[in-house]
């Protein structure tokens, strides 16, 4: 077991997975020399050169559109995309290609790419570094999207990311990076995909978050279980494949739930979630789910991002309404 | 103080055949090759007209035909060795795809609805049609890099048109192809029409070959119905890639003789005289003007070679006609490599409603 940050964690992915499998490399803006702007690849392209550990021209949609190549010639590349925010630039390569190449191929070219791209509010970025947009790649069968909230999930999903044959979308929570550590098992220690993960029990209601949302969540069941309340907070882990089993049970044990996000509410992600339990676990729920997310507007500027992002006030007041139902 | 860059007529475009089938230069291929090449081009044109065909028949769901362009579909492909080098195509290059050793019915499978017949057989270096108007450039550059970090032998051709050249996929593949001297052939086939929009409505610029200098490699332009320009100059790039000399832009100058596809009418927006015109350039008829001045050509020959390849496409399609139908459990095959939970699901209850009904 080791203590690390959530950018050890995958650093410690990457280079376990570069060492075990030749064909494994990484392509990006600033990955090579710099380490990537939040320094997540430092190192990486000294130890295993700057072949394998490439800088590409600033342009997200050929990033993407090469890693496909790549993958269809034999590499398993691991494209850093800088922000969430700027796949949007290569969004016309991720959902109609990446993710389809397999179906189109009818299974000549599996598309064995992994995204990993920063996200999420918090760190007053300028535009577009912090947008997230992850319930846009939902509608795009054939894409599997990661989403961890802590160091040894941050590795375990990354490595099983990286040997998974399907494309993956890994998101990394960039506010998380450094501020939280935390005890990573050494060794190879893959996490499957599908599964949630109870990351605190309680037995009144339920938070169901991903990413840095799990850490508001957290912080939402202290602030109400100093009021007596009992709340469990479930991550999800991951989006696609979603977790069915685990969210019907884990409500089927509370009665009372509620989905927290950092992408803006409407057609947000929890939306699917609310969805999925009414039609799964309708008979077990003693309330409505209600939702918190971010302000349905464009992602404003850092100093009035606090307005906008779900806060802590936020997820305890919707927590009481539901509670209290 | 600005200089005007945009000198018109450079590069010029290179014409090795002449109209009347005379040489101007060096023929790249001899007799042998060249019938060879006659025999796909009129397996192209027949394909065109099995087709549209069958399309107005209703077998088909849409069809775009390549005549008119045979030329620079096949003098490009003929550049490659297919153990070695990578193909991949647009979606107006059937007969490049065939030569490249994907067998006829593969081909046809896909215009027949037949969605599991249509892979890629395994060792065939060849990607699948591309809709997306290029989109398939940045796989190509991505690809030819995995060939130069492998240490691989071989060079990848891409196909696009002069609408994908608007595109910023292009901007961005040719720009990565340069920079990291990928062993990449950029096949631009210039077939003057997106749909209805010519190729003057796509660029202001004479020409689109010159645009490979701001990607810091060669660009040519080459008379796209001259089989043995187009030849000479696809072959010439794909040693340049092979040696590890990098990509090369070959712009194709052609016209699209037919329709964009079956439910495109070109009369209402080009007239039959500009059509007229550039029929007197076909590539066919040029090559085989050259052919029957060598004395290799004759019209029993031609009509021979034309039974030949009727019973080759009555073959492949009958071939087509005993492939299974594609059942409904067809939609899930081949979206992962496993199924998850929930989509496995919507799989036994699309299979189980088809039983039902």
């Amino acid at each position: 077991m080791s203590e690390l940050s959530i950018i050890e964690a995958i650093r410690a992915a990457l280079v376990e997975e570069m060492e075990r499998d030749p064909r494994v490399m990484i392509l990006g803006m600033d990955v090579g020399r710099l380490g990537g702007v939040f320094r997540v690849t430092k190192g990486l392209a000294a130890r295993f050169g700057e072949q394998r550990v490439a800088d590409t021209p600033l342009a997200e949609a050929s990033i993407v559109g090469a890693a496909l190549g790549l993958a269809i010639g034999g590499m398993k590349p691991v494209a850093e995309i800088q922000f969430l925010g700027f796949t949007q630039q290569a969004f016309h390569q991720i959902g109609p290609q990446l993710a389809r190449y397999r179906f189109r191929s009818r299974g000549r070219y599996p598309a064995h790419v992994t995204i990993r791209a920063p996200y999420g509010g918090g760190v007053r970025t300028p535009e577009f570094h912090a947008d997230a947009i992850e319930s846009l790649f939902v509608q795009t069968p054939g894409l599997k999207i990661v989403a961890p909230a802590f160091p040894d999930d941050a590795k375990g999903l990354l490595l099983q990311a990286i040997r998974d044959p399907d494309p993956v979308l890994y998101l990394e929570p960039q506010r998380l990076y450094r501020r939280i550590r935390g005890p990573v098992p050494n060794g190879d220690h893959p996490i499957p995909f599908g599964v949630s993960r109870m990351v605190r029990q309680g037995t009144d209601l339920i938070l169901i978050a991903w990413s840095a949302a799990v850490h508001l969540c957290l912080e939402a069941a202290e602030a109400l279980a100093r009021k007596g309340a009992s709340v469990a907070v479930l991550d999800l882990r991951t989006l696609n494949p979603l977790d069915v089993d685990g969210l019907v049970a884990a409500v089927r044990d509370c009665g009372k739930a509620l989905v927290v996000h950092e992408a803006p509410l409407t057609g947000g992600f929890g939306a699917e979630i609310v969805a999925t339990l009414q039609e799964e676990a309708y008979g077990d729920l003693d309330a409505p789910i209600l939702r918190v997310g971010s302000r349905d507007t464009p992602y404003p500027p850092g100093a009035l991002e606090d307005h906008f992002l779900p806060t802590v006030a936020r997820v305890v007041a919707a927590a009481w309404a539901t509670l209290e139902y | 103080m600005i200089e005007d860059v945009r000198r018109p007529g450079q590069p010029a475009e290179i014409r090795l055949l002449d109209y009347d089938g005379s040489l101007l230069g060096a023929a790249p291929m001899g007799v042998e090759k060249a019938r060879q090449a006659m025999r796909l081009m009129l397996l192209s044109r027949a394909t065109d007209e099995r087709f549209i065909k069958l399309q107005r028949m209703g077998r088909v769901g849409i069809y775009g035909p390549v005549h008119g362009q045979e030329a620079s579909v096949i003098g490009s492909a003929m550049a490659l060795s297919p153990a070695r080098d990578w193909m991949v195509p647009a979606s107006r290059e059937h007969l490049a795809m065939h030569l490249h050793g994907l067998p006829l019915a593969t081909l046809y499978a896909a215009y027949l609805g037949r969605i599991d017949h249509t892979a890629v057989p395994a060792g065939v270096r060849l990607l699948p049609r591309q809709q997306a108007i290029g989109a398939q450039l940045p796989h190509a550059t991505g690809l030819a890099w995995a060939l130069k970090l492998q240490r691989l032998p071989g060079a990848v051709m891409v196909y696009f048109g002069e609408g994908a050249a608007s595109e910023g996929d292009f901007h961005e593949a040719a720009n990565l192809a340069g920079v990291i001297g990928a062993p990449l052939v950029m096949v631009l086939i210039n077939n003057q029409y997106a749909i209805s929009t010519p190729a003057h409505r796509q660029s202001a610029a004479p020409n689109l070959a010159a645009r490979a200098i701001g990607y810091g490699f060669p660009g040519v332009l080459v008379d796209g119905n001259d089989l043995f320009a187009v030849h000479a100059a696809a072959t010439e790039a794909v040693e340049r890639a092979v040696a590890g000399q990098g990509p090369t832009l070959i712009e194709c100058r052609t016209y699209r003789m037919g329709f964009h596809n079956t439910s495109d009418n070109p009369r209402e927006y080009r007239a039959d005289s500009e059509v007229e015109d550039a029929a007197e350039r076909d590539p066919i008829d040029r090559l085989r003007l050259w052919l029957t001045g060598e004395g290799a050509w004759s019209p029993q020959v031609e009509a021979e070679m034309v039974a030949q390849v009727t019973t080759e496409i009555d073959a492949a399609i009958a071939e087509v006609n005993t492939q299974a139908r594609p059942g409904a459990e067809a939609i899930f095959n081949h979206v992962y490599a496993e199924l998850p939970s929930r989509i496995e699901q919507q799989r036994r209850d699309t299979v189980a409603l088809n039983e039902d009904g």
